[in-house]
């Protein structure tokens, strides 16, 4: 398991440095200093040296670093990792060399606790806080109140929730969040397309609610006789995760998917989808070489969601050859320019309305080149967000919740398609 | 308030006064604040250790943030000061007595951390209460304490009992006490020579039910576990399995890939191909999950799918395109996924193959460009029916006059030429307009053996050869080789242009060079063609065995144990955890009735067995290759233990009079490293069929001047 914990910020400094095991010494952090922090060509998440291996995940300005002589279960190792960025951001919003530098106290306090002997504990950042907080006087008092609360909590099967929550209104929210992967190969066609979505939810619920949720999940709906006639408007889920508080038995069974839910915001679930993907925007490049000193663009994007609705923050970004000396450009809407940085154009079209479609014409100059290898034509990325729009066409049945005070609640949805990997090749 | 300006190096003398300061101190505000100065430092690295009187005097105020400080002080300086140490045991003594588990369960836990004899000692007695404490936060604690302890006596550990006390903890009514019992009991076990964890059904049974409890962690530690249940029926197998099926809808990548190493271990032990076809489907849609998860655990999951899909064929098989590389992968996932690419390619997806390859030829990375240019050479040869445009994918790219891209076809053409003889001969022309640029062995070498090997087709071979002879001396040994034998086929095609370069050659091989196997490679050719040019020719230009890419294949039984490995770092990097890990104790499938036959073969289960069944291919291996007479027989792309396993693969039977002369051989040389895996590796790497002919008469270094003597063209 786990021999030590290092956080380092981007020159190599090391701003916590924990110990769990006798079979590492402190020294050892200078190694990963200069085998991967001054290093350039990091090849490998996991570097092993002798019987010595290094884990690290890059976070904002800092390489969060566990340590390893043993054959350790990676996937725990960096899962564990991330959840440490988790717990800091939820701590002190963000987790940079900052914020780890003006916490470390606190930092190492919790780093003792998610942490005993490299074994991870509960690193449920809602119940730390009840008795780890940033000011010791309220810690102290909570933890005289209350331990055995917390231990039970901290120990016990929903440990995500406290019991006590209490709300004058009963609310939840659920986001539907989308992102559209799609790769589209030089000759138009979709090579992949799929989408990563994630339910993310808000809820504001008294009291240890049970709450059962529906989607129109193709398997589920079919099972059911009553459901026959409306299953053209379903979706088939390739795979599906659930938040630590779903009943996976219960779902694994009958596909249900019940809960108690944490307090406050969290990832219900994650899942993914690769039939019937509704592309949001369709790009027609045409990018052509002339002779050896030009290039003309012409990029064409149309938007294929209904007309109703929206999408905000377009932006495509068009790779340009690294020897560019300028780029001439026009567009029939929003702005672009030459980023030299990012030897790219960036066009960035604030609000596209749907079924519309804009077009970019321009020219690249190119400055003469001794060596003569050709242009790897890196694909054209774009980022995007449309509202009230699932690419898989998703949609949230139902949410019903049961408390024993039996209250009312109310639900709200809210369904979002943002760009993932957007690319198009050319 | 910020703790940042902390972080600046302090004197110790400045803190010591500070520490010791008598002024008013409300709160303690000061001595916190002092406190803090250390442990910034002591992060830093700065040596905090002679402030230890100063700091365990603070362990008096009752602040709790202050007590754990001095604790965190005291594991990184204890073991370097035991007396001061001892001077702390009176707080530790009150602490595990305290009315507030958090407090007993830090204490606990803090003592275990430091590795002072008398600290342990004192622990033995409270560690005893605490994991019977009414209060599972300290249980829990109490548990991992016990592997601790272990860490650093053992026969403590195992003479006070509190490995049965543990064990009774399995049974606990909290589900984290008993997730961190397992822990401990499993890393007890995998590094005790005496005590080994065995599961049966019914405690088995036991865990499955707590996983529906457990923290995240607690799950991957039950499951973890579950590896050390030997299913003794077939249906045992599979009710578990099917109970663990529902953790691979876990949002914990851990908690997956570890159910996924359960399964495909239970996997060995039912009996149904139906419910092995059923579980393999119900993996196939995890595995793909993993890679929407943050570039360091695709590469893990990536890494472990390989194993995957190479026991159980049928995971995966329709998803190629899952593993297309994005542009802005990381460079580790990329090479991860075209390994996979080109595993899961064929007759049907190869088109779509091909032309995501011919992309990635043209990206920035020279090791992913190289990859990828491998890849589609290697698909010529492992799906006949694209060959042809893999060839001119390769020649196109040879056109792009990218130096790396150039030779890394050339290498692969050659392969292709090997499967496909008097086929693609046309574009020789080609390959012979790059020769100046070529700079890497391998590359020179597959372009000699092209050349050697058509050299009664290229009108100038002899000119070419000659041009490459000029700096024979300082090529390396694969080029010298392939030189050697090039020279020799010419020679036998085409003895007017060869007649010249073949005793300067000859004399090169066998007088300047150190290297026994060119020597030896040299005499061999010369007495051939002074004895008897029938037989050389017969011998030199003989058929080739066929080649293809079941070579690519990992040995079944490293498979097999890497399978038992799932998630773990030896997963990723292949290799057997007991080569890099020290005092890593092997696993293996374990004997039972329900265990399925593996496909390998009988008598092969055990891992122990592993290493002398490789002992005994070896010289399996050495007959084939002894019977080919193609000095490059092998393909040059494949690792060379993938090869030797794959010529191993045949159950020939063996040439008994010649195997156990090539085996004394053998261990004479090998003496000291007999039974060492990576021993044989190299050495037959070096191998080459002529070696061993004439290994008893190259040592006799007058008979073979003697032949040289009589040499006459």
């Amino acid at each position: 398991m786990i021999s030590a914990l290092f956080i380092y910020n981007q020159k190599g400094e090391v701003l916590i440095s924990r110990l769990y095991r006798q079979d590492l010494k402190r020294s050892i952090a200078d190694i990963f200093r200069i085998q991967v922090i001054s290093n350039t060509d990091v090849r490998s998440p996991i570097i092993t040296l002798g019987s010595t291996s290094f884990f690290h995940v890059r976070h904002e300005n800092l390489y969060i670093v566990a340590l390893t002589k043993w054959n350790a279960n990676a996937a725990l190792i960096f899962e564990f990792c991330y959840r440490v960025i988790n717990v800091g951001r939820s701590y002190f919003g963000k987790f940079d060399e900052e914020s780890v530098k003006a916490n470390f106290v606190l930092i190492y306090e919790l780093l003792d606790e998610v942490l005993d002997f490299g074994y991870p504990q509960n690193s449920e950042a809602d119940t730390l806080k009840m008795y780890i907080t940033t000011e010791s006087v309220k810690s102290e008092r909570a933890i005289k109140e209350d331990s055995a609360k917390i231990t039970i909590q901290a120990t016990g099967a929903t440990s995500w929730r406290r019991s006590d929550v209490k709300y004058r209104k009963n609310e939840a929210f659920i986001d539907v969040i989308e992102s559209v992967n799609l790769l589209l190969s030089t000759q138009g066609n979709v090579l992949r397309a799929d989408v990563a979505g994630q339910i993310m939810m808000r809820a504001y619920l008294s009291g240890t609610p049970e709450c059962k949720f529906g989607l129109n999940d193709k398997v589920l709906l079919e099972k059911d006789p009553n459901n026959r006639r409306k299953t053209s408007n379903t979706v088939e889920i390739d795979d599906c995760q659930f938040h630590q508080c779903v009943k996976l038995g219960k779902f694994d069974s009958d596909r249900t998917i019940s809960f108690i839910p944490p307090d406050g915001e969290f990832e219900l679930m994650r899942y993914r989808t690769s039939d019937n993907i509704n592309l949001p925007f369709r790009v027609h490049p045409v990018v052509t070489e002339i002779g050896k000193s030009k290039i003309e663009y012409k990029i064409l994007v149309k938007a294929n969601f209904s007309s109703k609705l929206n999408a905000n923050n377009v932006v495509l970004t068009i790779p340009t050859p690294l020897n560019t000396a300028g780029v001439t450009c026009s567009v029939s809407a929003g702005k672009a320019k030459y980023v030299p940085a990012e030897n790219s154009i960036v066009w960035k079209i604030a609000r596209f309305q749907g079924q519309s479609e804009y077009m970019l014409t321009g020219e690249a100059d190119l400055t003469a080149m001794t060596h003569k290898k050709a242009w790897s034509r890196p694909p054209i990325s774009m980022d995007f967000q449309v509202l009230m729009f699932t690419s898989s066409g998703l949609l949230v049945r139902f949410l019903k919740v049961f408390e024993k005070n039996n209250y009312q609640s109310v639900k709200w949805v809210r369904y979002m398609t943002k760009a993932g990997n957007y690319q198009i090749r050319f | 308030m910020s703790d940042a300006k902390f972080f600046q190096r302090g004197k110790i003398q400045e803190l010591r006064i500070e520490l010791n300061s008598d002024k008013k101190d409300r709160g303690y505000t000061r001595k916190k604040a002092t406190l803090k100065k250390i442990v910034a430092n002591m992060t830093m690295g700065n040596d905090m250790s002679s402030l230890y009187p100063d700091v365990i005097a603070c362990m008096a105020i009752p602040v709790l943030e202050v007590k754990k400080m001095v604790y965190l002080f005291l594991i990184n300086y204890a073991k370097g000061k035991p007396e001061m140490a001892l001077e702390a045991i009176s707080t530790f003594r009150r602490d595990v007595e305290d009315p507030n588990p958090l407090i007993r369960a830090l204490a606990i836990r803090t003592m275990g951390y430091i590795h002072v004899d008398k600290v342990t000692a004192c622990l033995i007695q409270p560690l005893r209460h605490c994991m019977r404490d009414q209060d599972p936060y300290v249980r829990k604690t109490a548990a991992v304490c016990v592997a601790k302890l272990f860490m650093q006596d053992r026969h403590l550990v195992e003479n006070a009992g509190f490995i049965d006390q543990l064990r009774e903890m399995l049974v606990d009514s909290n589900p984290s006490v008993v997730a961190n019992a397992v822990a401990a009991l499993t890393e007890i076990s995998e590094r005790s020579d005496h005590i080994q964890l065995k599961l049966n059904m019914a405690v088995a049974s036991k865990l499955v039910t707590a996983l529906n409890e457990c923290s995240e962690w607690g799950q991957t530690y039950i499951l973890e576990s579950l590896m050390f249940v030997v299913p003794q029926e077939p249906g045992d197998a599979e009710m578990l399995a099917e109970r663990i099926a529902p953790r691979l809808q876990h949002a914990n990548s851990a908690v997956v890939l570890t159910a996924v190493k359960v399964i495909v271990y239970l996997m060995n032990y039912m009996s149904k191909d139906e419910d092995i076809s059923n579980m393999c489907k119900k993996l196939s849609p995890p595995l793909v999950t993993l890679l929407s998860s943050g570039p360091e655990v695709q590469y893990v999951g990536l890494r472990n799918i390989l194993l995957v899909i190479q026991k159980h064929p049928e995971i995966l098989k329709n998803d190629i395109k899952i593993f297309f590389c994005k542009y802005n992968d990381p460079i580790y996932v990329k090479m991860a996924k075209l390994e996979i690419m080109f595993r899961l390619a064929n007759e049907h997806n190869v088109e779509q193959v091909l032309s995501e390859l011919k992309e990635y030829a043209t990206e920035v990375d020279v090791d992913f460009v190289r990859k990828a240019v491998r890849s589609i050479g290697r698909l010529a040869v492992k799906i006949e029916s694209t060959a042809q445009r893999c060839v001119e994918a390769l020649l196109e790219l040879i056109q792009t006059k990218v130096n790396y891209v150039v030779q890394e076809s050339i290498v692969v053409i050659k392969d292709i030429f090997r499967k496909y003889p008097n086929q693609y001969e046309s574009i020789i022309g080609v390959l012979c307009e790059n020769l100046d640029n070529l700079d890497e062995p391998e590359a020179k070498a597959a372009m000699i053996w092209i050349i050697g090997q058509y050299a009664d087709r290229i009108e100038n071979s002899d000119e070419l050869l000659d041009d490459f002879l000029y700096t024979f001396l300082e090529e390396t040994v694969e080029v010298q080789l392939a030189l050697l034998t090039a020279t020799v086929k010419l020679f036998i095609k085409r003895p007017t242009a060869g007649q010249d370069l073949v005793p300067k050659v000859l004399k090169w091989a066998t007088e300047e060079v150190d290297n026994p196997d060119l020597r030896d490679r040299g005499y061999i050719y010369w007495r051939l063609l002074s004895t008897d040019v029938a037989a050389a020719k017969a011998v030199v230009l003989s058929e080739k065995p066929h080649i293809s890419t079941e070579t690519d294949n990992m040995d079944p039984v490293l498979l097999e144990e890497l399978l038992l490995h799932i998630a773990s770092l030896s997963a990723i990097y292949h290799k057997a955890p007991t080569t890099f890990i020290p005092h890593c104790k092997p696993r293996f499938l374990i004997p039972s009735p329900a265990l399925r036959r593996q496909n390998y073969g009988p008598g092969r289960l055990m891992h122990s067995d592993s290493y002398s069944s490789v002992h005994s291919n070896s010289s399996d291996h050495h007959q084939q290759l002894s019977g080919s007479s193609q000095p490059q027989s092998s393909s040059s792309q494949l690792d060379p233990l993938d090869e030797f396993m794959a010529s191993s693969t045949p159950a020939k039977e063996p040439h008994h009079q010649r195997l156990s002369y090539h085996e004394q051989s053998f261990d004479q040389v090998a003496e000291a490293s007999i039974g060492n895996r990576e021993y044989y590796d190299q050495k037959i790497n070096a191998e080459n069929p002529y070696r061993t002919d004439t290994t008893s008469t190259s040592g006799t270094k007058s008979g073979g001047g003697d032949d040289l003597m009589s040499f006459d063209l």
